[in-house]
């Protein structure tokens, strides 16, 4: 197990008229080497609930473990605990601050106190993974960019930290198609080389479909179920509470149970849609 | 006709080298239609609709709206085109500037010298029209993404335009409120009010009477949802990419099953492939 969260509940403006209940006895296991998508309509606490995995909120009640960091301890290595866990922040374009591309990707490492050499090399390393160039890059200003470079500085900022899991808030929101398709191909590139633990807060179910392996579906504070794709997908009960709707190839393929097709392997992907028809057809 | 390009070309000036973010557009957005305009980042979708309202004017060609050009000296005749041309843009945080809702809308008529009964009437038919009458006195702060942008829209309608231009106003936006905001948009359009909506979602063009496909300034692609679609060679090269049932369609027909042209959604889609079972 990378993260252990037990009965973690958080209210925001506690004590006060404004009081705002976020999370309520939430409690999973975030297993090492997998790819998890934090789903559930806005308002459901997903953002709440991936802060508390690098400690940005301040636990109030339950527990969190990550490896052997534990968030309950009454000084957790903070310092630790972000180099392990790497946030990457909704729209984080709107969070880069340095004059230059290099600085900007530098601040986190420096923060861990690395050996100046060390972050030069990490900070090379994380803007040529991210797929820039980084002589092209370094010394210009972050603002300069296009909205998809941006967004791309702002994440090689967090893996220059070598984070072993990387968490990312919605992040291909706003994105055009080709766009999004490089941060999803890349957020698979990182999990294959720097960090093979990858949480998601995503809106976008086909996205989610094609690459998670498991779902955690948030409503209310709570989270209803913890399970791959196909058996959330398929869950009428599940989606109905927690307002979800399905991505567009699981609609067509309830849309012919509903005609009287049959499916081996109920399809979440594009290609088993496809195969599964082809194959019928065949037999 | 309302909106009309005739070989316009916009560049912004810059220190070093200018930038030509639209180039040679000749275009006529028809009374009444519901026009996508899709593209990547970069290919000039905001400043064509920044064109359309005098937000920018050409800096060769020229835009007219109802026959009036936008490079006009008059004060007067730019309002009216801006009171005509109402836009909404991407992030909802950024376009609310009153406490308090009706406020908010009453902005724009008060500054069009609108008489005070008046303004009352048009600010309940702005919420109305949105479906956020019962917000009235409320402030925005709380309000959903989705709920901000309706009311974006409402301060646009208490201008009583002829023209709605929607920059993105759905990218921020979770499933729920996108699907809210294309409601109303569909609503309006079907009241007689003309719709150009900018969007990165094709589901979202599918509705449309009309796609106009940008890429680096200039039209590349003009036609109904369908003869867009069809084109996956251009489709590709435009990194745009097809709604999914439409996609899968495609694919099928590849593997023989013979899937009609025109297909609208899952529902449609899983008929005609039972239909090739
Ligand atoms: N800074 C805050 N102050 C008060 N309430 C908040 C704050 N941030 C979030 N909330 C509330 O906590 C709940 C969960 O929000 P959030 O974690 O942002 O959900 P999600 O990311 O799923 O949209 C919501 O009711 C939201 O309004
Ligand atoms: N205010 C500006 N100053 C200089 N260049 C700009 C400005 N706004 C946009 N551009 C440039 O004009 C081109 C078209 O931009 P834009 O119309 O915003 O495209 P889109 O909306 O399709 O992303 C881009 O190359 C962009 O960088
Ligand atoms: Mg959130
Ligand atoms: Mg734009």
């Amino acid at each position: 197990m990378s993260i252990v969260v037990k009965d973690l509940s958080y209210v925001y403006s506690q004590g006060t008229p404004y009081a705002q209940t976020a999370l309520e006895n939430v409690g999973i296991e975030i297993r090492e080497g997998e790819y998890l998508a934090v789903v559930g309509k806005t308002g459901s606490g997903k953002s709440t609930f991936i802060q508390h995995l690098n400690a940005l909120i301040k636990l109030q009640s339950g527990e969190i473990r990550v490896f052997d960091i534990d968030l309950t301890a009454k000084k957790p290595d903070l310092r630790r605990l972000r180099g392990t866990v790497g946030m990457v922040m909704q729209y984080p374009e709107y969070q880069l601050f340095d004059e230059t591309v290099e600085k900007d990707v530098a601040f986190g490492p420096k923060n861990l106190a690395l050996p100046e050499e060390e972050i030069r090399a990490r900070v090379k390393e994380a803007i040529e993974l991210v797929g820039l160039k980084y002589d092209e890059v370094k010394d210009r200003s972050p603002f300069e960019l296009s909205g998809g470079q941006k967004r791309r500085v702002a994440i090689a900022g967090v893996i220059a930290m070598k984070p072993r899991v990387l968490v990312l808030d919605e992040p291909t929101a706003g994105l055009d198609p080709l766009g999004k398709r490089e941060i999803l191909a890349l957020i698979r590139r990182l999990k294959e080389t720097t960090s093979p633990t990858v949480v998601i807060v995503s809106h976008d179910m086909e996205a989610v479909a094609e690459h998670c392996d498991r779902m955690a579906v948030f409503s209310g504070g709570k989270i209803l179920k913890v399970a791959p794709p196909r058996e959330v997908f398929y869950d009428e009960a599940l989606m109905r509470e927690a307002e979800m709707d399905a991505p567009s190839v699981v609609k067509v393929a309830k849309a012919l149970i509903s005609r009287g097709v049959s499916f081996h392997n109920l399809p979440v992907k594009k290609e088993e849609l496809v195969k599964e028809l082809v194959e019928r057809r065949g037999r | 006709m309302s909106v009309r390009f005739e070989n316009v070309t916009y560049e912004y000036p810059g220190e070093e080298k200018s930038v030509v973010a639209v180039k040679n557009v000749s275009l006529e957005i028809a009374d009444g239609s519901f026009v996508c305009v899709c593209g990547e980042n970069g290919s000039g979708k905001s400043t064509l609709a920044k064109l359309m309202n005098g937000l920018l004017t050409p800096s060769s060609g020229i835009v007219t709206v109802d026959g009036e050009t936008t490079s006009t000296e008059s004060e007067s005749a730019l309002f009216a085109i801006r009171s005509k041309v109402g836009m909404v843009f991407q992030n909802p945080d950024n376009q609310m500037i009153a406490s308090i809702i009706e406020d908010e809308i009453a902005f724009g008529p008060e500054n069009l010298g609108v008489p005070r009964e008046e303004i009352g009437e048009r600010i309940a038919y702005a919420l109305s029209a949105v479906g956020m009458e019962e917000h009235r006195h409320h402030t925005p702060y709380k309000l959903s993404g989705g709920q901000k942008q309706r009311i974006a829209i409402a301060a646009v309608l208490a201008m009583r335009p002829k023209i709605l231009v929607l920059d993105e106003s759905t990218a921020m936006l979770d499933p729920k409120g996108r699907a809210e905001v294309l409601a109303v948009a569909e609503e309006l359009n079907a009241q007689g009010i003309t719709v150009v909506l900018i969007t990165h979602f094709m589901e979202e063009a599918v509705r449309a009477d009309r796609v106009v496909v940008m890429s680096e300034g200039a039209v590349v692609m003009d036609g109904t949802p369908e003869e867009i679609f069809r084109d996956r060679e251009k489709i590709n090269r435009y990194h745009l990419e097809l709604p999914v049932p439409d996609y899968l369609a495609a694919e099928l027909r590849k593997e023989g099953f013979p899937i009609p042209e025109k297909i609208f959604g899952e529902e449609e889609l899983a008929e005609a492939i039972c239909r090739s079972l």
